[in-house]
């Protein structure tokens, strides 16, 4: 019936081994699998961003891989931002600026500018606006966002 | 353990209630939640707009490994039952006909995912495609086919049309009325999806004697009437669990499919999960297109004479709440203004597509949109500037501008005056650019009940229990700052607890931007019972008569000395301890007489003011500066308003500039989903977004306050297109301004 495939990779430094479909998504065993609901389900096309994620250094739309395909990676969500329970300044700065409505796409952005300032630690604001065009936020909260990714690389004080 | 962060009163912006959890991932959205033994639940479509069903065949269904229930309407109590908002109409399941592209004829549940989607595609419908009108034109053809059976519609004399119901409001004699300049035009409105980002979600689960429900739901308490009367059960065996919705902008006002997965469930006897794709979620909700006519009649001063306003509505297959989106949205369509002579027939019409909805702004938008406009085009015909002309005719505080409702309730030229300021209304500008102003008014809740307690417990620490939804507003930080500040409570002290109607008071809804005013009433009122408690505690304590002492921010008032609640509440609770408890309640009781049930417990008013600039060549318009100015009384959290603010402005910009359902020839949506619907994204944005807000305490919630965030949306577009002609002459009187039609009207321009 149904092909299923033993994997194995770090989420969030840990340690993930499980049998997974072969058409199950990356998002389905982030959600489901392992229950790290964090990461969250929208347009499944890879154009809403609410399903970011860190696949080896990579920012990518976890509906739009395949759960085998990410079979020995290193992998970052959102659960993954904080540290030892404290807030990272990315995190930090997103309720400082405001940029957190209803919240549910704070997770693919907060993981985006994670990577963004990762590759780029001064960006400018157009900079910013480039990088998180594949995260929609409804609520409007794009300019805190932009704010809170400034402040955090230091551009202007939080 | 480390101490309580500071008192947060009215008037800062602490970090959000609930913020920690949004920005770590542990919020639970309903999606986020699993039940013991649940069972995955997918619908069954068919792709096309109306149908007769001929058979629904679930044999294959029924054969997939780990499928538990196939239900059509045939399983369902009989005569199917049928529910709705404001008229009972929408069946649990498609009865016979299939009335819009995505209206469910079965569902399926399944052990997994999995097997519910492979046996909902195994469900064979078998069906005869219908004539359906999808257009208010094709609607309105008297030979048009009926959506509605007129038998639902007994007594009614509109059955035999597809128009719903036909609202009418006015004063004065607008057939009588003259005037120097009459200015007559047509304009309209799409098509538009809420898109919150968090898809609709609905559980159920079945116990001995009632039933609880999870839904991703603004009014838990509705919808709780709702499941009690479908069930035959008592509202006390009705249990709706309602998680902070991630977005809702009122899409999630009313029952959708909860009752389809309440009977799934009871049938199974094991839960039911139901998560919604985002396609479904557009085929679930969306806002009325509109069109409306505008007769404008002017003094030669500029003064308005008469407003005639036609405006119809297109609505759904079911009226959901959109017929009341209609009669309340057309209400105040001859806006903030003084107006001798005023008549507004609006109409809602039926057609073959999915039902419309609540949407931020509940139908002002729309009629908004029209009025404006055709504000403008007398100031251009008479040679009056457009920021004066809306002055000239503004109502000012106490004016009964709606001769039977609330008067003028702010000193609305302050706003407008502080947008032109920040606009730089009047100063040059660069070629190819230009500006607009307009103004927009929302009635806000005519009819609203509320209940709140809060909890005063031994250490100091609150508990509130408010039956809001928190989408995003804010709606827990602004409760926990009432407190904060009543009690002398730090912020972080406070716990607000909402979303399960087994645990909080009712509350009637979350809708018309009206929990800060009317639950934050509550609340307060709540917080006072408790600073009585306190006062008799410290008189009994001090040996005082009670009318000695004064509890009030915070702090108990002794004569001669004012003492921390806290050194008052632990002598007085004693050794056991205990707590103290206050109930709050905020009313607005109906009015019969009044066109719309009740009078504004308040009107949201906003002045939007816009800088463009146009691409001649492709039609593209920048929004170069953005300046957004909302009346609200008072800021109890400046951020969140702000953000609000913002929010709704930009909102307002994705109907202006981008967003519209296309239908094809058999009623189906054509850009369903997040790939071919576009809503603005970080680079759609305005250059410049300066959003401000006037504060005059003047509002009936607490501390002066008034409800807002949707007036920040009622009149982006007119202000828009009013910048796009300013800086280019070109005439658009339909939405939303795409670069093909700027390029079109450029272009049309030319040729005259």
């Amino acid at each position: 019936m149904r092909e299923s495939h033993r994997i194995a990779f770090n989420v969030n430094g840990r340690r993930r081994s499980l049998d997974v479909a072969a058409h199950h998504t990356l998002l389905d065993v982030i959600r489901d699998d392992l229950e790290l609901t964090g990461t969250k389900e929208c347009c499944l096309v890879g154009e809403c961003g609410a399903c970011t994620v860190i696949v080896d250094g990579r920012v990518v739309d976890a509906c739009l891989v395949l759960a085998v395909e990410a079979d020995g990676a290193e992998i970052t969500t959102v659960e993954g931002l904080a540290v030892d329970g404290d807030l990272a300044a990315l995190q930090a700065a997103f309720l400082d600026t405001g940029a957190v409505q209803c919240g549910f796409c704070t997770p693919g952005q907060l993981i985006a500018a994670h990577a963004l300032l990762a590759e780029n630690p001064h960006p400018t604001i157009a900079e910013i606006q480039e990088g998180l065009a594949g995260n929609l936020c409804r609520c409007g909260c794009y300019g805190q966002i932009t704010e809170a990714v400034r402040a955090v690389a230091g551009e202007i004080a939080p | 353990m480390s101490g309580p962060l500071r008192v947060a009163p009215v008037g800062c912006s602490p970090r959000r209630v609930g913020g920690h959890d949004r920005v770590t991932g542990f919020q639970r959205y309903a999606a986020d939640i699993h039940l013991a033994d649940e069972l995955q639940a997918r619908l069954v479509t068919i792709p096309v707009a109306r149908a007769r069903i001929i058979s629904v065949d679930t044999r294959a269904a029924r054969q997939v490994p780990g499928v538990r229930l196939v239900m059509t309407a045939a399983d369902l109590p009989q005569p199917v039952p049928r529910f709705g908002p404001q008229f009972q109409d929408r069946p649990v399941l498609a009865v016979g006909e299939v009335k819009y592209h995505g209206e469910p004829v079965a569902a399926v549940a399944a052990d997994s995912k999995d097997a519910a989607e492979e046996a909902a595609r195994l469900v064979r419908v078998e069906y005869e495609e219908l004539p359906a009108v999808f257009t208010l034109a094709a609607a309105l053809d008297p030979a048009a086919p009926l959506v509605q059976d007129a038998a639902l519609r007994p007594g009614d004399p509109l059955a035999g049309t597809n128009v719903l119901r036909e609202h009418r409001v006015g004063w004065g004699d607008v057939d009588a009325a003259t005037a120097d300049l009459v200015v007559e035009h047509a304009y309209t409105f799409p098509i538009v999806t809420q898109f919150a980002i968090e898809p609709h979600v609905f559980m159920a689960a079945p116990d001995a004697d009632g039933i609880a429900v999870w839904s991703s739901i603004q009014h838990p308490y509705w919808l709780q009437k709702i499941l009690a009367g479908l069930l035959d059960l008592p509202l006390a065996k009705v249990r709706v669990l309602a998680p902070d919705p991630g977005g809702a902008f009122g899409g999630k006002q009313h029952t959708k499919y909860e009752p389809l997965v309440a009977f799934m469930a009871r049938r199974a006897e094991r839960p039911v999960r139901l998560v919604l794709t985002l396609e479904e979620s557009f085929q679930a909700v969306r806002r009325a297109a509109a069109e409306v006519r505008v007769r404008t009649g002017f003094r030669t001063d500029g003064r308005l004479s008469f407003q005639d306003i036609e405006a119809d509505y297109l609505i759904g297959a079911y009226a959901d709440i959109a017929d009341r989106v209609v009669g309340k949205g057309s209400y105040v369509g001859a806006g903030p203004y003084v107006t001798p002579d005023v008549r507004i027939v609006a109409r809602s019409v039926l057609s073959h597509t999915l039902p419309s909805t609540a949407f931020r702004g509940f139908g002002n938008p729309q009629v908004n949109w029209a009025v404006e406009s055709n504000l403008d085009e007398g100031a251009r015909a008479l040679g009056i500037d457009r920021l004066e002309i809306r002055l000239r005719n503004l109502a000012h505080r106490g004016d009964r501008f709606i001769p039977f409702d609330t008067p003028a309730d702010g000193a609305w030229e302050q706003a407008v005056r502080r947008a032109a300021e920040l606009i730089g209304w009047g100063s040059p500008l660069p070629p190819g650019r230009g500006r607009g102003i307009a103004v927009g008014i929302k009635s806000g809740p005519t009819t609203g009940l509320s209940y709140a307690t809060v909890r005063l417990l031994a250490d100091g620490s609150a508990v509130v229990y408010a039956g809001t939804s928190d989408m995003g507003q804010g709606a827990r930080t602004v409760f926990a700052q009432i407190v904060s500040t009543e009690l002398g409570v730090p912020l972080d002290w406070v716990a607000v607890v909402m979303g399960d109607t087994a645990v909080v008071s009712y509350d009637q809804q979350t809708s018309a931007s009206r929990s800060t005013v009317l639950m934050g009433n509550a609340v307060l009122r709540a917080c006072r019972e408790i600073q009585a408690g306190l006062g008799a505690m410290a008189a009994r304590l001090n040996g005082l008569d009670a009318s000695a002492v004064i509890v009030e921010h915070g702090v108990v008032r002794l004569p001669g000395r004012e003492l921390p609640i806290i050194d008052v509440l632990t002598p007085g609770l004693g050794p056991l301890g205990g707590e103290l408890i206050g109930n709050g309640e905020m009313r607005k009781d109906a009015e019969p007489d009044h066109p719309l049930g009740g009078s504004a417990a308040f009107f949201e008013f906003n002045c939007t003011a816009i800088e463009a600039a146009v691409d001649e060549e492709t039609g593209d318009v920048t929004i170069v500066r953005h300046v957004t100015v909302s009346d609200v009384g008072k800021a109890i959290n400046p951020l969140q308003v702000r953000m609000q603010d913002e929010g709704a402005a930009i909102q307002g910009l994705g109907h202006t500039l981008m967003e519209h359902y296309v239908f094809d020839e058999a009623g189906r949506i054509r850009n369903l989903g997040a790939i071919d619907y576009r809503i603005p994204t970080s680079m759609d944005l305005p250059l410049e977004m300066q959003s401000d807000i006037i504060e005059n305490e003047d509002g009936p919630g607490p501390y002066g306050s008034k409800g807002m965030s949707e007036g920040a949306l009622l009149c982006v577009a007119p202000a828009v297109a009013a910048a796009v002609r300013d800086a280019t002459g070109a005439v658009i009187r339909d939405l939303p301004l795409t670069p093909e039609r700027v390029w079109r009207a450029l272009r049309e321009r030319t040729a005259r």
